[in-house]
């Protein structure tokens, strides 16, 4: 789960993690109100969606840029009106674009120097990770390939937690010295607090700043959690934001699927991650493109099966479906009468190439055969996908 | 022999009288795996399908029945706790088949377990199974979910993250004739206790597995890591397959270990991983017993 850059400012408050002082807003008014509100004589407004590239991105309306800095709380009332309720394309949004809600408004520091800090979960050691870099401000993979040597890693244990002079070797390689040190040290050990209870994957701040006055702060961050531990996260499940996730991919978790949308056009449906995956992979090999990824899981009920065909069929873009069960413990028979009825409930038009195999694979088969539906079978994967793709040129 | 389980090992379930848990301690017992015990707090003295006794905790079905290895079908917020009462009570093996335990909580019980003897297997995963010598296989040891009809016993040693890719390379070897020594699913999850190197290290030892296929996914570098120490040291032949080609960098495919980030993990670099170690790459996933069969014929 992704949070808004609002959001993750209003977890640095909570856990003492030193950032510029600011607000969302939701209208130009409030925007106003919001600058106000702060001192200093430099304000930034900030558009709020979840994708990167705000600052070189170009609204609809033909405003460019969603990040803007500005002197007075008017200028920022204005720059508002412009943001708020427009679409905003960047290089992540794709061509639709994201349109904008709210807007953060906030201060804006003089920057003296940019550096990098994240913590994230090492798989190959399982254990967190503290990143820290010099090289701040930029992507952190460009710096990890040209010099790596700027990079520091210091792996931290999981009941001590990220000790105290651990994060003075890390200020103290980042250059922080004297009062600063004290500063960044105690923002890094608050940062491993905000991460460890609030069950974060990963945390990255780029860039970590320190300011002409003497600060150091927190001044944009990217937080990933843990899906698997939201269900004890209810103030992080409380900052979800699901305008700005796929609505299909919303669709299938109501209904304990795992869909993730893809480009291509002919969609698959699949019992098990690993065999979806492949599933893919092998309708590419045969001269196809897949429209998504899907899971029914290992205990799929009719039910599934039928949202599952009308998450497919909402997406405009697929001109085929390729089912692929291996039914281990699962009944064959069963998924093929929930295909069945999938199929006649949504007035499936499109070809549909179905493999089964595994327990009580003929009983399915018959079923399918006597279904009246239009499908066609399959001996194997590799020899399903060559039919879904030639059934789909073929109507091309 | 196979390895981490033979047809003797007496099997303990912890979360037996759950509705998953009792499933799968019913079909392991048609198959005729010796399931000794059941552990559910609160429900200890009853019986489970009036055959298996059940436990207050691990402890007394450890002392009471004899029982090495557990398997685990508790909760996500509860089976940190599971797998650690296991390890204290000196099981050999916990696998532990619950999906979705947050990450920090693995970490934490990977920690604790480092200076102990027992071997964890997942979680997020499909169990093992090594094949009997009866009727499809029946007489096996089954632990967890897979299903144990596809099996055959013989000699070819199964390693993957996936279940359902696990069970189409059994079925593929079994219908060719080809029987297993011993199939184990490690889990899709980014933190696992038992990696693919760990496996193909005891397949390699194993008198009794002559061939290995592995299984293997995008996200993390275990692939190219069991790869690395393959060309080196394993004496058998290896095919392999990896799912994930096709994944967009940065989602996670239904596996919380299945991700690409940063240019890290992706299917291309661990295929030439397998490449570069003489492991025969299964195209796809329909090919994994017939890329086995050209590498032992190569």
């Amino acid at each position: 789960m992704n949070i808004h850059e609002f959001q993750a400012r209003e977890l640095f408050a909570e856990f003492g993690v030193a950032t510029q002082p600011g607000k969302v807003a939701h209208s130009p008014e409030e925007a106003e109100k919001v600058a106000l509100g702060l001192s200093g004589d430099r304000l930034v407004i900030k558009a709020q969606i979840h994708a990167g590239g705000r600052g070189k991105g170009t609204f609809k309306s033909g405003f460019k840029g969603g990040v803007h800095l500005c002197n007075t709380p008017t200028e920022a009332k204005d720059l508002a009106s412009k943001m708020l309720g427009q679409i905003l394309v960047t290089h992540q949004t794709g061509p639709d674009g994201k349109e904008v809600g709210k807007i953060f408004v906030g201060e804006a520091v003089d920057i003296a120097r940019e550096l990098y800090f994240a913590i994230l979960i090492d798989r190959a050691t399982s254990v967190p990770v503290v990143i820290a870099s010099t090289e701040g401000g930029v992507d952190i993979e460009t710096v990890a390939e040209k010099s790596p040597e700027r990079i520091l890693r210091v792996p931290v244990n999981p009941f001590l937690g990220l000790m105290p002079y651990q994060t003075r070797i890390i200020a103290s390689s980042l250059g922080l010295t004297g009062p600063l040190m004290n500063q960044a040290s105690k923002l890094f050990f608050n940062l491993y607090r905000l991460f460890t209870e609030r069950d974060c994957s990963m945390v990255e701040v780029n860039p970590l700043v320190v300011t002409n006055d003497g600060h150091v702060l927190a001044l944009d961050a990217k937080f990933n959690f843990d899906d698997n531990a939201l269900y004890r996260q209810p103030s992080i499940v409380a900052m979800r934001d699901v305008t700005e996730e796929d609505q299909r991919e919303v669709e299938a978790s109501k209904h304990g699927l795992n869909y993730i949308g893809l480009d291509g056009n002919i969609a698959c449906l699949v019992n098990g991650a690993g065999l979806a995956m492949a599933t893919m992979d092998i309708i590419q090999h045969a001269g196809g493109s897949p429209a998504n990824f899907l899971d029914v899981g290992g205990g799929a009920t009719r039910e599934q099966v039928a949202s599952a065909f009308r998450i497919i069929l909402a997406d405009k873009s697929v001109k085929g479906i390729l089912v692929n069960i291996f039914g281990g413990i699962m009944d064959c028979d069963v998924i093929a009468h929930g295909i069945v009825e999938a199929a006649k409930e949504t007035g499936l038009a499109i070809p549909l190439v179905v493999r089964l195999e595994g327990n009580n694979v003929e009983a399915g088969k018959k079923t399918l055969a006597e279904s009246g539906l239009k499908l066609e079978g399959a001996e194997n994967i590799l020899d399903a996908a060559r039919r879904i793709v030639a059934a789909v040129n073929v109507n091309a | 022999m196979s390895i981490l389980v033979t047809p003797d090992t007496r099997v303990l379930i912890q979360g037996i009288t759950g509705s998953f848990g009792a499933r799968h301690a019913r079909l392991s017992l048609d198959y005729g795996t010796k399931v000794v015990a059941g552990v559910t707090p609160g429900k200890g003295g009853q019986l489970f399908e009036n055959q298996v006794p059940i436990f207050d905790t691990v402890d007394q079905a450890v002392r009471e029945t004899g029982a090495t290895v557990s398997a685990v079908f508790v909760p996500p917020p509860f089976a940190a706790d599971a797998i650690l009462e296991g390890v204290d009570a000196g099981l050999d093996l916990v696998v532990a088949i619950t999906e979705g335990i947050p990450v920090i909580d693995m970490m934490r019980v990977k920690e604790a377990m480092k200076s102990s003897k027992t071997r964890l297997i997942g979680p997020n995963c499909p169990g093992l199974v090594t094949p009997g010598t009866g009727e499809k296989s029946h007489g096996g040891c089954r632990i967890g979910i897979a299903p144990g009809y596809i099996h055959k016993k013989g000699s070819v040693g199964v390693v993957s993250r996936s279940g359902t890719l696990t069970y189409e390379a059994v079925w593929q070897l079994t219908t060719r004739g080809y029987g297993q020594s011993t199939c184990v699913g490690i889990g899709g999850d980014p933190i696992n206790g038992t990696s693919h190197l760990d496996v193909l290290k005891m397949f390699n030892e194993d008198p009794e597995t002559e061939a290995i296929i592995m299984i293997g996914e995008i996200g993390g570098s275990a692939e190219e890591e069991a790869a690395a120490w393959a060309a080196q040291h394993c004496k058998k032949p290896i095919a392999g397959f990896i799912a994930g080609s096709t994944a967009p960098e940065g989602r996670r495919m239904g596996h919380a270990g299945a991700i690409v980030s940063g240019g890290q993990g992706t299917a291309e670099g661990k295929i030439a991983a397998f490449r570069a170690a003489g492991i025969e790459i299964a195209e796809t996933p329909s090919d994994m017993a017939d890329a086995l069969i050209r590498r032992i014929k190569r």
